[in-house]
């Protein structure tokens, strides 16, 4: 049998065609099917109660504003501290940098920072943030956590964005009198923006979807108010969604669902944005 | 340097120089905080009890080999899934895919990369671990195999990502010389292309790998958290506990300073030590490969 | 005559062993066009390239003589380049525009340099406009995007933009390498009214058009001034072989 086809390079092909087909369907199938899932099971649950109250009865019921609130503070202040040094760092690399022993030692530690166990920045953010800088178990612990596990994203995406500017903008820019830094906030940066911005997006994505770095650095189990400055800890979608299916007995499970979902859209609107980004910076493109 | 550089031009190249030494300096840094925490433990706990297999914190059993040996079955698990899945999709999406395929399939695995590791687990939990422990008749279905499969789910897409990105910078030329010889596309893909790339392939296999042994909260979720040693076959369907779970259900209740906290400390050194290598030399194969195709180029 | 630059023995290599030039000494008249040609890779893209110093940008392995412009040594490390760019400007083979509007990229240099008044843009956007030889056709139509222009209307946009900065110095890299007939006749007319108040220099794009611009005309092999004479003499009575045999299109 098996000769029989082999004989036939062309149904090899469509046979092993056929295979690798089915390979990215499951692949790919089980992405689709658990956001439609988690869409359709905690579409029932969303209400202006669950998304604007607090919780009550032991997180029960009652809604998730804290949370909602919470991971937005900690998306915002892990902006505030990476998009800068991100795309500093970026246009170091892109603009300044020489290829040098010291160049290549960046770029391992930028690899190195990438490959981090999330887990492993919740015990850095522990030592360094909350305790030796005594920021105690705080927003602003929390977000330079996530900041210094985003940077290596934001600057990835940034400089591959800045480099696929065309040098002759730089060339001419420079030939008219124009300063380096000229050059870049007016030239280059301007051009690169869209693709900064995706990588900015996407790196924030990450940040805002993680449990781990914040489990001991900024991360409140249950919080009855908002926190009200950046030393307070806050509620988070996903520790909270952590929280409610492991560690309350008892759960709704529509409340699990509907806050699964929250954080579900929370993350895929922040994807969807900088997929937007790219492929409209992509057609309007004059290069 | 220009003569005329302003001060301000001065000061923004200072600053921008700066960022970039930043990443060493975060690097070191967490390297640092994580000898300082993690060190005192060596002369808290004996080496021997260290590599003992019992790992029991409340009676000052420090034993992390049953961890050590439940992050490598549940990685390896992961692996195995990740890696013939991840590289068959970035076949697909590199060589087989129609135009308007691809333009659906990278966004949609850069989604899947972006999913909190959270849902994941949660789904792990209400729907993977219940139906695994019914259709495989297991007394619990967290186990390390539910591990593996969601961590495969999570590792796929570097995998998916850095291959297909290596299967795209083979030189088109190399596909059409093939094709010249009357080899069919399916060939090509196996004698030509996935040679041609392999190094970049490997890197993938390598980072999917890191992805996994780092992931936390996943694990945590499904595997059921139990220190045994996970040395044999049937340990992939029982439940295990890896270094990441550990430390991440453990820290929030140890004292600061005691010999816990300062062994789970030591467990994230033992993990930072590991994803140092796995990305030196991930990075060394991609940097030998750009290496050699300059020569070729050249 | 009076020498506005004047090189003395210039050399020059890149690292990767590149285009280069080898004890180049030649003086460079004031108002007057000035051809290098020569095959390519002859060193003339370079030699422009060290006169406003763009060859900063590139790694250069090696480099001894010296440039005096107006007496000043450019090629002193101390001396300020982005004022020598400002008085040199450089037109390239492919125009480039900037990705900005017509008027955005004329003005660009003048507002690099600091340069914010709308009453004295207009008038550089205006003046240099028609000195390129393009107002009448993109006078109506500033606004719009440089690049939506045919690549004859952005070259000369493109030399535009250099002579807004008023220059002393126009410096031209093969400018009409892409451009059809008309566009080329059309820059090469602006240079004739450039040179009576700039110092132009020019590497042609073909030897004919090194004839038609030619006040004065060096021969540039392998990084080596061969010849360097008056226009006209230069093209119908060489004084070397080899420059005789490139003329007549026996190489290159």
């Amino acid at each position: 049998m098996m000769k029989l086809l082999a004989r036939n390079r062309h149904t090899v092909q469509r046979l092993g065609f056929s295979f690798i087909t089915l390979m990215a369907v499951v692949t790919v199938l089980p992405i689709v099917g658990t956001i439609v899932f988690i869409l359709f099971k905690g579409g029932s649950a969303i209400s202006l109660e669950f998304l604007t109250g607090f919780p009550h009865d032991g997180m029960r019921a009652g809604g998730i504003l804290p949370a909602i609130i919470g991971t937005l503070y900690l998306t915002i202040g892990t902006a505030i501290f990476s998009v800068p040094l991100g795309i500093a760092a970026a246009i170091y690399l892109a603009e300044y940098a020489k290829d040098n022993a010291l160049t290549r030692l960046i770029r391992l530690a930028i690899i190195n920072l990438a490959g981090i166990p999330s887990v492993v920045y919740g015990l850095f953010g522990l030592g360094l943030f909350v305790l030796f800088l005594k920021f105690g178990t705080s927003i602003l612990a929390a977000s330079l956590t996530l900041s210094i596990m985003t940077l290596p994203v934001i600057i990835s995406t940034a400089e591959e964005s800045l480099r696929s500017v065309p040098q002759a903008f730089r060339t001419v820019s420079i030939s008219l009198g124009a300063t380096r830094w000229q050059t870049i906030r007016r030239i280059v940066l301007k051009e690169a923006l869209p693709g900064i911005l995706t990588g900015v997006i996407l790196g924030l994505e990450r940040a805002a979807g993680e449990t781990a770095p914040i489990l001991f650095t900024g991360a409140a189990f249950f919080l009855p108010r908002l926190p009200g400055s950046p030393f307070d800890a806050t509620m988070a979608l996903p520790y909270h969604l952590f929280v409610i299916s492991t560690q309350v007995p008892e759960m709704p499970i529509q409340i699990q669902y509907g806050t699964a979902l929250v954080l579900l859209v929370f993350v895929l609107t922040m994807n969807v944005i900088a997929t937007v980004i790219r492929s409209r910076a992509r057609a309007k493109r004059q290069w | 340097m220009e003569k005329s550089l302003s001060f301000r031009e001065f000061i923004i190249t200072r600053l921008i120089q700066a960022s970039g030494y930043s990443a060493i300096l975060f690097v070191a840094l967490i390297f640092f905080f994580l000898l300082r925490e993690g060190l005192p433990t060596l002369s808290e706990v004996e080496t021997s009890s260290l590599l003992n297999v019992r790992w029991y914190p409340i009676e000052s059993y420090f034993g992390i080999f049953p961890l050590i040996t439940g992050s490598l079955i549940v990685t390896l698990g992961a692996a195995l899934i990740a890696v013939p899945f991840g590289i068959g999709t970035a076949v697909y999406i590199s060589e087989i895919a129609p135009r308007w395929m691809r333009e659906i399939l990278k966004p949609l695995v850069e989604l899947l990369g972006g999913l909190p590791s959270v849902v994941l687990g949660f789904l792990g939990i209400l729907i993977v671990s219940p139906f695994l422990r019914v259709f495989l008749d297991l007394p619990t279905g967290l186990t390390a195999f539910t591990g593996s499969l969601l961590l495969g789910g999570i590792a796929v897409p570097t995998v998916v990502s850095v291959a297909e990105d290596a299967l795209d910078s083979v030189p088109r030329a190399y596909r059409e010389g093939a094709w010249a010889l009357g080899a069919t596309k399916w060939q090509t893909i196996w004698r030509v292309t996935l040679p041609a790339a392999r190094s970049g392939v490997l890197t993938a296999v390598m980072l999917g790998v890191g992805r996994a042994i780092g992931e936390t909260m996943t694990v945590m979720m499904v595997t059921g958290n139990a220190p045994v040693l996970a040395v044999k076959l049937n340990s992939l369907f029982s439940p295990v506990r890896t270094m990441t779970a550990t430390i991440a259900a453990e820290m929030g209740e140890v004292a600061n300073g005691s010999t816990h906290y300062h062994v789970l400390f030591f467990i994230g050194m033992v993990l930072f030590l590991i994803s140092l290598v796995v990305n030196v030399i991930a990075s060394a194969v991609v940097f030998r490969a750009k290496k050699r195709a300059e020569r070729i180029l050249s | 005559m009076n020498n506005k630059i004047l090189i003395e023995n210039l050399s020059l290599q890149y690292s990767d062993g590149t285009e280069s030039l080898r004890g180049v000494s030649m003086g460079i008249r004031q108002n007057a066009v000035t051809v290098l040609f020569g095959p390519a890779g002859g060193g003339k893209s370079t030699l422009l390239r060290c006169l406003n110093r763009l060859n900063d940008l590139t790694e250069v392995r090696a480099s001894s003589g010296q440039i005096l412009i107006d007496g000043e040594n450019i090629l002193d490390p101390k001396v300020d380049v982005v004022a020598l760019r400002r008085k040199v400007g450089m037109v390239f083979a492919r125009p480039v525009p900037l990705p900005m509007s017509i008027r955005e990229n004329v003005i660009y240099g003048l507002e690099m340099s600091g340069e914010k008044r709308k009453s004295k843009l207009d008038e550089a956007v205006e003046r240099s406009l028609k000195l390129a030889a393009i107002w009448d056709e993109v006078k109506d139509r500033l606004n719009d995007p440089a690049n939506a222009l045919s690549g004859g209307q952005q070259q000369r946009v493109c030399l535009a933009r250099v002579l807004a900065l008023q220059p002393e110095i126009v410096l031209l890299d093969e400018p009409t390498s892409g451009l059809d007939p008309i566009s080329t006749g059309k820059v090469e007319a602006a240079l004739q009214e450039l040179k009576k108040e700039y110092t132009v220099i020019l590497v042609p794009h073909s030897v004919q058009q090194a004839a038609r611009t030619a006040d004065h005309a060096a021969f540039f092999l392998q990084g080596e001034l061969i010849e360097y004479d008056d226009g006209k003499k230069m093209f119908t009575t060489p004084k070397e072989k080899k420059t005789e045999d490139y003329i007549m299109g026996r190489f290159g």
